[in-house]
């Protein structure tokens, strides 16, 4: 009797260590999974893109169909909108990460801010190039790169207030406490104590919030719309990379497709560099 | 004592610290304001195609630019299906990638593990379009539509699911690409829910012999139960508003008469990003702008609940029971 149960014992053993198995397998294929899909559309990209790189992509304008020509007017485009946009929706978004975390850090507005935040930090991006659509683009008649520019900021805030106030809450109190000690008015504890301490996470924010929008299409197409000239008439249709790529991936002809790859392979390593070098800047902090 | 200096810096400090905060209230109003804002304007740019379908133009799949007639059933399907196949596919390989990266992976992989399924979230999603479209489709028409098609062929009901030219575009492509997208959002929810059990738990049902699979399946998952969810649901709100690579591989094709996963159909991103520049003001652009209020509720309820969940999990970190 006793070495019947014994053997039900041993069974059962056998078989939770089996199920066990199992599933650490399992969880093991799914982290290649994950990696095997990353590993295959970097190569992808290198091997196409490097293919359709050369001086002309990044000196000439975008050309007509079958005829030679480059991206230079889509990555300055992109580079001039990136960048107001940065400068546009950091201040805002700062000033108001500041508020979450300096100010305002448990009441009613600063709940709902948060929580408005997130869903605007994953809401779809798309929906944001409407918004601006409908408030910019259709009130004065005409795409231009500062609709674009609009667009691009609205997104950056998000992401800057996220990071701004959890950084700004990593710094310890005692500092702020000696320097409100020494007789520091509140502006000033922060943008030369606070803000100070944080800067590195700060930094890594907006650097973050930067490859975000350097890769963003979708605001893009109804409000800077695109255009095949160089310009830096923001109050015209403006060239952008993202939207290149799509209009010259989705044609039929081959030179255009080659640009699409060179600008994919650019846009690629441009965004996982900016996300890389923002990760070793934290790491250095901490 | 008697004359203090003009100008004096405490007394002026009042007035700039006023002002400072005032600047950082009305920030924080800004963020408010945008999202008021989004809504209203949405509101306002979709009127004529509300005031003229009402909810039925949810239940509606004519969508006919030429008669003027206009229904978004057709790409509301499409957004859900691709949606749920990505959750499909990136839930069970999320939670995976999770367990591996808390619960198996010797320290030192940690990090450069975490950070490489990271980056998948980095990649911009128009690239992610371009590789579907020019290289994963083809593979994934060749590899297995191709076979599952001989298989299936006569098959009545399943056959149906696989018809279709195999050129790689449609429902299942857009899901899978989907589902690489949002892995990594989901997957670090996930890691990080897990990393809050107290190891007091974990400890104490390895001291009772579980083995690690009972651990995580019995301990772990039912503490961090609505963290794990609300995961999902942040990843289903990312899949949901998702443009570029949709729009890239699905094929942009209004119909609804055949089910089939490899048949070119539209989603609500996709028909924004290709009909909405072309479209005159009007009806069309009313309608267009319909759908991305009907997108924005929904993303805004899957990410309420997300937010939610989450809160949840939060509040009862560090209860003592």
């Amino acid at each position: 009797m006793s070495a019947v149960m014994q053997d039900a014992r041993l069974a059962k053993f056998a078989r939770r260590k089996r199920v066990n198995q199992i599933a650490l397998v399992l969880s093991l294929a799914a982290m290649s999974f994950g990696l095997f899909w990353l590993a295959w559309i970097l190569v992808e990209t290198i091997r196409l893109g490097i293919g359709g790189l050369s001086i002309a992509t990044l000196t000439q304008m975008t050309p007509a169909p079958n005829e030679a020509g480059g991206i230079a007017n889509a990555l300055y485009g992109s580079f001039l909108m990136v960048l107001l946009a940065t400068f546009v929706g950091t201040p805002v978004g700062i000033m108001a990460g500041i508020y979450l975390a300096e100010y305002n850090t448990k009441g009613m507005l600063a709940s709902v801010t948060r929580f408005v935040n997130d869903i605007l930090l994953s809401a779809p991006s798309i929906v944001i190039g409407l918004f601006v659509y409908t408030v910019v683009v259709s009130q004065f008649k005409s795409y231009s790169g500062w609709a674009g520019v609009l667009a691009l900021a609205l997104i950056v805030i998000p992401v800057v207030i996220r990071t701004t106030e959890n950084m700004l809450q990593l710094v310890p109190p005692g500092l702020r406490e000696a320097a409100y000690a020494l007789g520091a008015p509140k502006w000033k504890v922060i943008t030369s104590i606070t803000l100070r301490a944080a800067r590195a996470g700060v930094t890594t924010g907006v650097l973050l919030a930067v490859a975000r929008i350097a890769g963003e299409t979708a605001p893009l197409l109804f409000t800077a719309l695109n255009n095949q000239f160089w310009t830096s008439d923001l109050s015209q249709p403006m060239a952008s990379l993202p939207v290149t790529i799509f209009k010259f991936a989705l044609s039929p002809y081959e030179n255009w497709q080659q640009l699409a790859w060179a600008g994919v392979f650019l846009i690629t390593m441009a965004v996982l560099g900016l996300n890389i070098l923002a990760r070793v800047l934290t790491r250095a902090k901490n | 004592m008697t004359n203090p200096p003009p100008g004096n810096a405490v007394r002026r400090s009042p007035l700039v610290d006023r002002l400072f905060g005032w600047a950082a209230q009305g920030a924080a109003w800004l963020t408010l304001g945008l999202l008021a804002g989004i809504l209203v304007s949405l509101v306002i740019g979709a009127w004529p195609a509300i005031s003229k379908y009402g909810l039925g133009f949810l239940t509606s799949s004519v969508w006919d630019p030429v008669k003027g007639e206009y229904g978004g059933l057709v790409m509301i399907y499409g957004t859900l299906a691709t949606s749920v196949i990505a959750l499909l596919i990136a839930v069970p390989v999320s939670f995976g990638i999770a367990l591996f990266l808390t619960e198996l992976s010797p320290a030192w992989l940690k990090r450069p593990l975490g950070t490489a399924i990271e980056l998948l979230a980095a990649v911009p999603s128009i690239v992610y379009g371009m590789w579907g479209l020019l290289v994963f489709g083809p593979i994934l028409a060749t590899y297995v539509q191709q076979p599952l098609q001989s298989l299936l062929g006569g098959v009545p009901y399943l056959g149906a699911l696989v018809s279709g030219p195999p050129v790689g575009i449609g429902i299942l492509s857009a899901g899978i690409i989907l589902a690489i997208m949002i892995i990594p959002f989901i997957a670090s929810v996930m890691r990080d829910v897990f990393e809050v059990t107290p190891v007091l738990l974990k400890e104490s049902a390895y001291g009772l012999g579980s083995t690690t699979w009972e651990v995580v399946s019995k301990v772990v998952l039912p503490y961090t139960k609505a963290g794990v969810i609300g995961g999902i649901m942040l990843g289903l709100g990312r899949a949901l508003g998702e443009t570029m690579a949709v729009t890239f591989v699905i094929g942009n094709f209004n119909q609804l008469d055949s089910l089939s996963l490899f048949q070119a159909a539209n989603s609500i991103t996709s028909a924004l990003a290709n009909e909405f520049a072309e479209a005159g003001e009007g009806l069309h652009q009313a309608a267009l702008i319909y759908l991305g209020l009907v997108l924005f509720f929904i993303t805004f309820v899957v990410l309420s609940l997300s937010k939610l969940l989450l809160a949840q999990l939060r509040k009862s970190e560090g209860v003592k029971t």
